[in-house]
This record gives C-alpha cells, structure tokens and sequence, in this order.
C-alpha cells in the first residue's frame, strides 16, 4: 500500500471513515439513550436550556416495563422468532434441493429452470401483496402465522438458491463420483458427501434468510390483523403508535429489543453473513 | 464419513433408491417443493392480481370484468403521477449516492488497520436491523419538535430556526432519501469490498510506480475491475429501491398531501386502505413493465460486461 504523510492518512482515512462509523452507528446510539431517558426529559424542545441530549443523568427501566407488561410485545417477539426459524428451515430445505439439482443434475430445462429461479428472485414483494392477501384469504391463512411461514420462502428460497449453486458448483464432482462407485444413490451422495461440505454455504444462506425474515413487513402487516398474531414490526408499528400520538419511550425500547435477536445471531455468524450477502450479488 | 458410505452401500437395492438415480426424476423430486411454493404464492397471486386489475373489486366484493378502466383510472390520477416520478427520482439520486458513498467506504475497509473486522461488523448494522424498527429512530430524530438534528445544526450554526424535516414535501423527500441512503450505503459497501478484495494490489502498485495518481489509479484500475460486481450490486439495489415501501410508510405515510409517495405505498393506501383491490392491484402491476425495462437493460449490460 502507498503512504503519505501521517497528516494525510488523517485527512484521507481516519477522519472519513471515523465519519462513516458515527453516522451510521448514530440511530443506534439514539434508539438506547431514549429508551432508558424519563419522559420528562425526552420531551424538552431541542432550543431549551440546558439541553443534554446525548446522556442522561437519570436513566430509567419504565419504557422497557411498559412495553412489557402493558403490550403484547412478548408475544411478537415469540412470534416473529416461530415465524422466522420456520421459513427459513422451508427455505434451506427448498434451496439446499433446488441448487443441487440445478448445479448438478442433467435434465431438460435445467436452464430455463435456472432463469425462472432468478427473475422470482428480482420479484419484489411489494409488487404482488393485493393479489397475494387474496390469495391467502382464499386458502383460509389469514391471521395465521401459516401465512407468513408459507409466504416468506417465495423470496428467500431464490436467494437461497442461488447461493448453494455457487457453492455445489464449486465442489469437485470427483467427490462423489468416488461415492457412486462406493454404491451410493445419487441422493444418498449428496446427502452424506456433498452437503456436509456445503455447510459454510447452508449456514451463510441461513443467517440471511433468517434477517430477512425477521426484517418483512408489508406481508406480516397485510396479512396479519388481531394484535396476538403480529410480529414485532408490525406490532411496534401499529400497536405504540395511537393516532397522531407516538409513545417515543416504548417505541425506541420496542425497536431496540426488536433489534437485538438478530443482531446477536448477525454478531455470532458474521463471516457467514458476509459470505451470504456477497455472495447474494455473484452474478 | 467412510461409515456413513459403508452403511449406505448395503441399502442399494431398495428400489425407491433406483428411482433417486434417475436423474431426471431425481431432479423433479429436488425441484417440485420449490415449485409448488412458487407457483402458488408468486406466480398464482401474479395472474390473479393481473385478472384483479381488471376487475371492478373491493375487500369482500368479487367485482366484475371492467377492462382496462382502472389502469385509465389510474393513469388520469395525478398522486399516482406524482408517485410515479417521486419513485424514478427516488431511485436514481439514492442508487447514485448509495454507490458513490459505498464505494468510497469500501476503499477505506480495504486498507490494512487495527480493528477492521470489528468496523466492518458494525458498518453493517444499518443493514441488517428490521428497517421499519430503524426508520422509527430516525422519525424520532426528524421529530418537528424535538429533533435532535436540529439541535446538532443549530448548535453548529447551520441553521437558526427549526426545520420541520417531515412537514414540507420537499424535505420529507430529502429525509426519505437521507434514510434510504444510511440504510443502503452499508450493503453497497461491504459488496463492493469484496469486489476490491479480488483486484492484485500490484496492479496498483506497478501503476503508483509509473507516476499514475490516486485517482488515475482509481479510475483506470479500480473502476474497470470492479465494474461486473458494481452492476450486480446496483441491479439489486435499483429493484429494492424502487418497490421501497417500509421507509416511506413509517416516515410520512406517503404525506404531506401525498407528495412522498412511492408506487408500492399508493398501491397500500389504495388497495388497502380504502379497500379498491382493483385499483390497488393496478397501481402495483405498473411497476412491473417498469421494472422490467430496467431489470433487462441491467441484465444485458452485465452479460456484455461479462464477456468482454
């Protein structure tokens, strides 16, 4: 690498990226402090005197109280995590299958396939929920969590897809042929040979999947209405927001322990993360 | 592994097994669970919505075939107008900024520091947090009355009286912008990091030995290597971009007087909303042929890319 002047690399690296750091971690910062501030001192005009924002002196437990005990945040929380880890299993299974089949197998319209897998994966969901709220009415899954554990693999199973071809396509093919002479099926090879080795590309898939799911909510807020079914967005969304009144205090310990699951999953799994989302965007 | 193959070989004359070596029928059990998901939630909903739209129907109501008078409808509606640039501009100036601060962030990850791993962990926050939940800070952080970005710009002198980010159309525009851009750069970012950490930091380096500057070195090395993964990037974000509904929705709910909607928030607050299914399923195919232009344009463009 190319250095200058001490001076410069403040200038051109630190200052930047420091920048960077504070800009984007901000929300977060403010999400905390406003979660554990009284609501006297929330409410203060911004021009008042004496206005400490960034810290406060009194820090308090009662939004968090509120939103647990007066809400059914916990029942969100539950529910969001049901919801999650279901149809991202969907996923992974549908995604672990389909890849090796479109990387592996030989058959015809194995590439119109291969195509048709990716155009879904452009789909927005936004484009198709009206038709798709009536699809669900018609199936008898409205307000239930079925709705939303059928619904979520539409678009992750296209990711999740995508990413295991990569990774089978990578594997040499010599590995299981060595299993084919050995007399496995061709199933049982690439159960017993081929996806223990994929398990970084099962893994990687799986946290993405897992943080999109946790992150949808126009399905969730169409298809979902009594308050017990909700997940945590929606739930935040429509349930501490009453008319024109925002109860910023609950709101901001809502978005917070809404937050948190994935980020500790994200936190443990990082490397995979990444590998996932980069490998999301291999053309 | 060495027992788990000496224990399958003893089941190969099962003839289920002969079935699964066929690799065509082999391939159709692999492939018939995603096809029955697909085909009922994507491409069922998809020619339903297109049969809604031309349907006069409501929540309840089965309607009846009206030909082409919602898209007529629609097509007079002057919010549905009004979305429809606010979504193009949306994404442009988003798509431009996200990518120009993306990869400058990206050049900074890829040099060698202390803690990179561990900034690079948190750079991705925005990212990986439930939107909705992150766009509420920010709506707090816009609060008229008690925004704290105000606070920081007074205090900084930039500003001398309040400003009511959410309540003037254009700077509820910009506030959205603001938000997409925060939440997108990190995506871009990290993408874009991996693209450089393919490029042989001796290109560069041969290329500072011939006299060629910083930003010759950028634009004649970097730019050209990085192009085929930019493309991706952009093509993905230009499609999130453009059907955006969570951000909108929880910043301005498409207001003041309907000047920030997108498509897909006008197709809610109609669809859904007011209870129009027709209409609202008109207003959300529209992005499709939209979306489809500027899908396929990306598509060819990365294959020409590709095999240059």
């Amino acid at each position: 690498m190319i250095e200058g002047a001490r001076w410069r690399r403040w200038v051109s690296f630190y200052l930047p990226l420091g920048m960077f750091v504070v800009v984007l971690l901000f929300p977060f910062y403010w999400m905390m402090i406003t979660t554990v501030r009284p609501d006297g001192e929330l409410y203060r005009p911004w021009n008042a005197a004496n206005y400490s924002p960034f810290w406060t002196n009194y820090p308090t437990l009662e939004h968090i109280t509120l939103l647990l005990e007066e809400t059914l945040f916990t029942t969100w929380l539950w529910n969001t995590m049901i919801i999650s880890l279901a149809s991202t299993a969907i996923s992974l299974a549908c995604g672990v299958f389909a890849g090796y089949a479109l990387s592996r197998l030989k058959f015809r319209y194995a590439g119109a396939l291969g195509t048709g897998i990716f155009v879904t994966y452009l789909v927005p969901q936004t484009l198709l929920f009206i038709p798709l709220a009536d699809t669900i009415r018609n199936f008898h899954l409205g307000d239930t969590p079925w709705a939303l554990i059928l619904t979520y693999p539409t678009f992750l199973i296209p990711f999740c897809t995508w990413l295991m071809m990569g990774y089978f396509k990578a594997i040499p093919k010599e590995l299981e042929e060595c299993a084919r002479i050995d007399g496995a099926t061709r199933f049982e090879a690439m159960v017993y040979i081929i996806l223990p080795v994929a398990v970084p590309g099962v893994l990687s898939a799986g946290i993405f999947a897992f943080t999109l799911s946790w992150n949808e909510f126009i399905y969730a807020l169409v298809f979902m209405s009594s308050s017990e079914q909700k997940t945590v967005p929606v739930g935040v969304v429509s349930e501490l927001v009453r008319g024109d009144v925002f109860y910023w205090g609950p709101l901001m310990a809502g978005a917070l322990l809404g937050s948190i699951p994935v980020a500790v999953v994200y936190s443990f799994f990082v490397e995979h993360y990444v590998a996932g989302l980069t490998g999301s965007v291999k053309g | 592994m060495v027992t788990a193959v000496a224990s399958v070989t003893l089941r190969t004359t099962h003839p289920k097994a002969s079935l699964l070596d066929n690799e065509r029928w082999l391939a159709f059990f692999l492939l018939a669970p995603t096809a029955v998901l697909l085909g009922l939630f994507i491409a069922y909903p998809f020619f339903e919505g297109i049969w809604l739209s031309l349907t006069n129907a409501r929540v309840g109501v089965p309607g009846e075939f009206v030909g082409l008078r919602n898209f007529q409808k629609v097509w007079n509606d002057s919010i549905f107008r009004t979305a429809v640039w606010n979504t193009v501009w949306y994404t442009f100036i988003t798509t431009v900024v996200k990518l120009a601060l993306g990869l400058w962030l990206a050049q900074l990850l890829n040099r060698h520091f202390k803690g990179k791993a561990f900034i690079r962990a948190f750079v991705l926050l925005p990212f990986i947090i439930p939107t909705v939940l992150s766009t509420f800070a920010w709506k707090w952080m816009f609060d008229p009355t008690f925004s704290v970005l105000n606070y920081l710009l007074y205090k900084l002198g930039i500003i001398s009286t309040r400003v009511n980010w959410l309540g003037d159309p254009d700077l509820a525009f910009f506030s959205i912008i603001v938000v997409n851009v925060w939440r997108g750069v990190p995506f871009y970012a990290i993408s874009l990091l991996a693209g450089l950490q393919t490029i042989n930091p001796e290109l560069q380096e041969a290329a500072a030995i011939d006299g060629a500057s910083a930003w010759q070195r950028f634009l004649h090395i970097t730019w050209p290597l990085l192009l085929p993964v930019t493309m991706v990037v952009t093509l993905f974000s230009v499609v999130q971009t453009f059907a955006d509904f969570q951000l909108v929705y929880v910043l301005t709910g498409g207001g003041p007087a309907n000047a920030t909607h997108l498509f897909a928030t006008y197709a809610y607050q109609i669809g859904v909303g007011t209870g129009l299914l027709s209409e609202g399923a008109a207003i959300s195919l529209a992005i499709f042929p939209a979306l489809f232009v500027v899908v396929l344009l990306q598509l060819l463009y990365i294959r020409r890319v590709e095999n240059r």
